[in-house]
């Protein structure tokens, strides 16, 4: 059975704070799961399926379907970091098209920017009994190391350069710029990133994703609710998740898990990448979304930092626009995980309700991509793609 | 600039996950003693005593400590810097750790590098390399 048209997205909502001392991360939640039910033309009462991940605060889902007041027949706490909710929107699918739910809310919020978490360059000690906890945190792998080494690796293996890698920060902040919300509204320059302070060699400070607080929320509904609502219909036509790792030693860093959850979201949809007009593309550093690009198969492998040059992901310049709210990079990256603010903007660009300054003319095939985890160590890639229909 | 050896920290202790005890054994005496799976030959990394290859045995052996840098990063934000890196063994794993004893403008992948252990704040010593 294929899921293709299994679901569409009805609803999708941005929380607009970037800086939320006055609320707490249940609260949060919460009104993102208000904003997108509002969105959908929907009531909370509709809701018969709940998707959430690590940063909803308790045992699984079970906190937060209590707190908010849902009532459910069906739920999925499946946590991959930033890219859980791609893969709720696929879990989502899978219910909806076996009779196990009508109407799905997922939803993601968090505050470290108010909690002054050293996101990006503190390594964090989990569980030892977590069986490779103890042979690499003795070696401090944080997040942004742990990028930076599949960077020097590309740029060793490709010719990939710094100057490179900043387009895709010009790119995202030619967006930002229009976005009221976001947190870098200046445009900057290619020199502005490689001259800024280096982080974790090659990655400088504007590679970096911003720390910020948020959220966001997504309702999934079936094919005959979504078209008895007032909203553009947003149809989901493909899904894809992978898991990517060391390999007992085998470390390969020059690809991501893309590689694999690209490939059966393409199928599903039945398109290529040629056929995207939109892609919001996981960028908690500037490697990663130029090493998704290459895997999800917009330009061959090595080849995405000339593929990134020149304005080419900018909006109305280039051949692929991409992350046209400012993305991580610029606008915000709520409780650490970017991947859903990927899939709100594709919506927006779907249904024509972008920024006027970035809105893609005719925008029918859209691309969501996450990057959950740690790119130099383990993680989840996932895919969704999208249709206006 | 001159190297300053960071602080390395530790989780657990080396009974936490009893069946990886050959590994920190080893630590104690100044050798490298890593899982080798029975079946295909290939040595592996991090330790563990169910092979990931083929859900089969494996053999605790001592490697030689030689290996080059697959690739590395030196994380400028911290007091002091550190290089974290992966590295790979003569015999064919890459293993995280970290590049040590050395101006880190000077490290490049490639870089022949060798054994040497250091100890840990709070548990065994722990495998680090440093140019060879």
């Amino acid at each position: 059975m294929s899921l293709k048209g299994a679901g569409y997205i009805v609803g999708a909502w941005e929380h607009p704070t970037r800086k939320a001392t006055d609320k707490s991360v249940t609260l949060l939640h919460a009104e993102c799961a208000k904003g997108a039910l509002e969105d959908a033309g929907l009531t909370k009462d509709d809701v018969d399926a709940y998707y959430c991940a690590g940063d909803a605060p308790g045992l699984g889902p079970m906190s937060m379907i209590d707190y908010m007041g849902l009532k459910v027949r069906h739920m999925d706490s499946t946590d991959v970091g930033g890219s859980s909710y791609q893969v709720a929107v696929g879990h989502a699918l899978q219910a909806i098209a076996t009779g196990r739910a009508n109407v799905a809310l997922i939803t993601l919020a968090g505050r470290p920017r108010s909690e002054g978490m050293a996101t990006g360059t503190a390594p964090r000690a989990g569980n030892p009994a977590q069986a490779e906890m103890q042979f690499e945190y003795p070696y401090g792998p944080a997040t942004a190391n742990m990028y930076a080494m599949c960077a020097m690796r590309h740029m060793h293996e490709y010719g990939t350069t710094s100057e490179q890698l900043a387009w895709i920060k010009v790119a995202a902040s030619h967006h930002a710029q229009h976005n009221p919300h976001a947190m870098l509204r200046d445009v900057v320059t290619v020199e502005d990133v490689v001259n800024s302070p280096m982080v974790a060699s090659p990655l400088h400070r504007l590679d970096c994703c911003v720390i910020s607080d948020g959220g966001g929320a997504l309702i999934v509904t079936r094919p005959e609710i979504a078209k008895s609502l007032k909203r553009p219909l947003v149809k989901v036509i493909g899904v894809g998740e992978a898991a990517k790792n060391p390999s007992a030693g085998e470390v390969d860093l020059t690809y991501s898990a893309a590689r694999w959850s690209g490939p059966p979201a393409w199928e599903m949809a039945g398109i290529k990448p040629s056929d995207i007009k939109y892609a919001s593309i996981y960028d908690s550093f500037t490697i990663t979304v130029l090493m998704q690009l290459e895997d999800l198969g917009f330009c061959a492998k090595g080849e995405g930092g000339k593929f990134v040059m020149d304005g080419n992901l900018i909006s109305g310049v280039g051949k692929l626009p991409f992350n046209t709210d400012g993305g991580g990079l610029c606008s915000n990256h709520p409780a650490n995980r970017g991947g859903i603010t990927k899939i709100i903007e594709a919506v927006r660009q779907l249904r024509g309700e972008a920024h006027k300054a970035v809105q893609v003319p005719n925008c029918d095939l859209a691309i969501a991509h996450g990057t959950g985890g740690s790119l130099g160590t383990r993680h989840v890639g996932s895919t969704v793609i999208l249709e206006r229909e | 600039m001159s190297f300053v050896q960071r602080k390395i920290p530790f989780v657990g202790s080396v009974e936490t996950n009893p069946e990886t005890k050959p590994f920190f054994d080893g630590c104690a005496a100044g050798k490298l003693v890593i899982p080798q799976c029975v079946d295909t030959g290939k040595f592996i990394w991090y330790p563990r005593t169910i092979s990931p290859f083929t859900f089969g045995a494996v053999e605790w052996k001592e490697v030689s400590g030689n290996g080059t840098i697959y690739t590395f990063s030196v994380m400028e934000r911290a007091n002091p810097p550190y290089c974290i890196a992966y590295v790979q063994l003569a015999e064919g794993p890459r293993i995280m750790t970290n590049i040590v004893d050395v101006d880190f403008k000077e490290v490049k992948i490639g870089m022949a590098v060798k054994l040497k252990f250091i100890d840990t704040e709070n548990g065994p010593p722990m495998p680090f390399f440093a140019p060879a």
